[in-house]
């Protein structure tokens, strides 16, 4: 049991718009062990937009059971869900969300200001970690636009882990990149797994959830489909890639 | 989040848009300025209004009679006969809280030197007028005792008054001038003491010993006026209230009627003046205080447009773990710094402002360290309050939709 991250048990998510209920997610369950890559798969309308964000505590279900490194969410004030998000989840966004004119360390400091336990000098400690994690501690003092879009993207990740969250939820993260880009951004989401990360990966391309050890499929609110797959390797698939066409 | 990490947020955030947050806080620079120069030269113009008439006199009681009343008609200001030698004596004798006291004798003629006239009032007093209304000579002598016993045909006149009638540069002292048809002496010439905040020109004076004039002018045995000084600023009252007394005594005025003289202090001018000055700076301060209100609308409408620039960046810190209160916190501490640094500024430019205006004006330079105290408040507060709703408004954003919006 302990070794259950994320448990949702028949999970539902009503809009109200006008005067119609708008099902977005129709009763689905599943679970997320640590140590998992989960790719969630859908097209657009499928709910997996408002999935993501009812794991990341940035919603709440209608109704069904919510359990995040065992604590159930649906009882928690809004407060609370704001410590639960800076304590156990980290955020990847497709479009970054860097600070502008901040700098790499300064973005990833960011979530341990939220944080009162933690020191000014446990804080650089820690974001300039995050930053060696992901390979940029040669950038940290640039700014996001001087960096390129995968380098944002690192920084970005470095953010959603310097405060050691239990998961990792990436939302389209390789949307705005190019491929070679893309699987570069895998490379170090794999390895990241490799040293026992667990991580929901939000996508629409097969050819990102191919690099994921598990992939859920939505489909009009429910699970159409949940099965274990063997993961390509991405570090393989950047070697692959052909020279020219880089630029 | 702790106070230090919030105000580096805010700075920071305040740098990013530098032209924007300085044009911003100039509406509060503007503002805190025009109060601070507006109060400090208003209270600059008090002083300046004390200074001068406490260079009229010092602590300057000013005796008069009544308007004489004859048949119904009023015959205007002090006209009655009331006060003569034997008030003089009994306030000399009695009066406790009175350093001097000096009978005052108005007479008005052409002043005549060779073929140089001038119109001039001549006033007969006594020696003790100079220390009363504070002239001092520039050179000769003063009358003395020995000139009043005499109707000596004596005068010390100003610097108008000599300039006007010694045109070829002679030495006035020793010349003697016609008063009418009278000639008088020149034994001495007063300093210069400039304009009153009246405007009057106070070197335009003749001064004669009182009985001269009373003998010798107007053949009269009463006096126009008594001048006195009380021992200190603090006693004039009770002198005034001494005074009344033993005139209401010499004079056999019973128990409810009223006088028939009237007491001025300079402490009465001094509050009228005051007065007047005192509103004239509670009105300008309030047109500049508008002025701090619409700095203030400014820097309202600038937290708006930055909240609605900013909704990517509080929905990206609100899925970091910013609490509604962290994210309120941010931008209220924006605004306030923004109009604390706007105070700042415009205390400065407030007071040199005011230093300028004073140098300008020859008004003594007074920091008001009240108007500075509240102005900072008043900064704090408009930061606060105007900040507010903005932040009120980003706190409550949706996570999610913020996350959204382009």
């Amino acid at each position: 049991m302990e070794n259950e991250i994320i448990r949702i048990e028949n999970l539902r998510r009503t809009f109200r718009v006008g005067n119609e209920d708008v099902h977005a997610l129709k009763g689905i369950s599943f679970t997320i062990y640590r140590g998992e890559f989960v790719s969630i798969m859908g097209t657009s309308g499928s709910g997996k937009s408002t999935l993501l964000n009812i794991l990341g505590c940035l919603d709440k279900p209608t109704s069904g059971e919510y359990n995040i490194d065992g604590v159930s969410v649906s009882s928690l004030s809004k407060n609370q869900l704001s410590t639960l998000r800076n304590r156990k989840i980290g955020f990847v966004f497709q479009s970054y969300n860097l600070l502008a004119r901040t700098t790499a360390l300064e973005n990833v400091e960011l979530p341990l200001l939220y944080n009162n336990e933690i020191s000014t000098k446990e804080r650089h400690e820690r974001a300039l970690a995050a930053l060696q994690a992901v390979g940029l501690e040669n950038r940290m003092h640039h700014l996001p636009n001087q960096l390129s879009g995968g380098q944002q993207q690192r920084v970005a990740i470095a953010r959603a882990l310097v405060n050691d969250p239990v998961i990792l939820l990436a939302d389209e993260a390789t949307g705005n990149l190019d491929t070679r880009t893309s699987y570069e951004i895998m490379t170090l989401f794999q390895q990241l797994h490799q040293q026992g990360k667990t991580i929901a990966f939000v996508t629409h391309e097969p050819d990102i959830a191919a690099f994921t050890t598990r992939t859920i499929l939505l489909r009009d609110g429910h699970i159409t489909n949940d099965c274990a797959i063997e993961p390509k390797s991405a570090k393989e698939a950047l070697e692959s890639l052909p020279v020219s066409d880089d630029y | 989040m702790n106070i230090l990490n919030l105000i580096k947020i805010a700075i920071k955030a305040l740098l990013r848009n530098k032209s924007r947050a300085i044009l911003t806080m100039l509406g509060i620079v503007i503002g805190i300025a025009s109060v601070i120069a507006m109060v400090s030269l208003g209270q600059s113009s008090t002083l300046s209004v004390k200074n001068q008439l406490s260079s009229m006199g010092s602590n300057m009681i000013m005796i008069m009679p009544s308007n004489q009343m004859r048949g119904g008609v009023n015959l205007g200001f002090a006209s009655a006969k009331s006060l003569n030698e034997r008030d003089l004596k009994s306030i000399r004798a009695n009066a406790r809280y009175v350093a001097a006291i000096t009978p005052m004798v108005n007479s008005s003629a052409q002043l005549v030197f060779g073929s140089n006239n001038h119109p001039g009032s001549i006033q007969g007093v006594d020696a003790c007028y100079l220390d009363i209304r504070k002239y001092e000579l520039e050179s000769g002598i003063m009358f003395d005792e020995n000139d009043v016993k005499k109707f000596a045909k004596v005068c010390v006149i100003g610097k108008t008054v000599a300039k006007e009638l010694f045109t070829n540069g002679e030495n006035p002292i020793g010349q003697t001038v016609r008063f009418g048809t009278i000639p008088m002496k020149v034994i001495g010439i007063l300093k210069s003491k400039g304009q009153n905040q009246m405007g009057q020109d106070q070197d335009d004076v003749v001064l004669a010993p009182y009985t001269t004039i009373q003998k010798r002018f107007m053949a009269i045995t009463h006096y126009n006026m008594l001048f006195a000084s009380a021992l200190s600023e603090e006693q004039s009252e009770m002198a005034a209230t001494e005074i009344t007394y033993i005139l209401r005594s010499t004079h056999g005025i019973a128990n409810g009627s009223d006088d028939d003289f009237e007491i001025r202090t300079q402490e009465e001018l001094l509050t009228t003046m005051s007065s007047i000055t005192g509103m004239l700076t509670i009105l300008l301060a309030a047109i500049a205080a508008i002025s701090l209100v619409v700095g203030g609308i400014g820097i309202m409408n600038i937290m708006y447009v930055t909240v609605t620039e900013r909704t990517k960046e509080i929905g990206l810190r609100m899925s970091i773990g910013a609490q509604n209160r962290d994210i309120m916190m941010q931008f209220l501490a924006e605004s306030v710094i923004l109009s604390l640094i706007g105070g700042v500024i415009g205390i400065i430019f407030g007071l040199l402002l005011s230093y300028a205006g004073c140098t300008l004006l020859k008004w003594p330079y007074v920091v008001s360290q009240t108007a500075i105290a509240l102005s900072f408040l008043v900064c704090a507060a408009t930061g606060i309050f105007f900040g507010w709703y903005p932040a009120k408004k980003a706190a409550n954003l949706d996570p999610i939709n913020a996350l959204r919006y382009e």
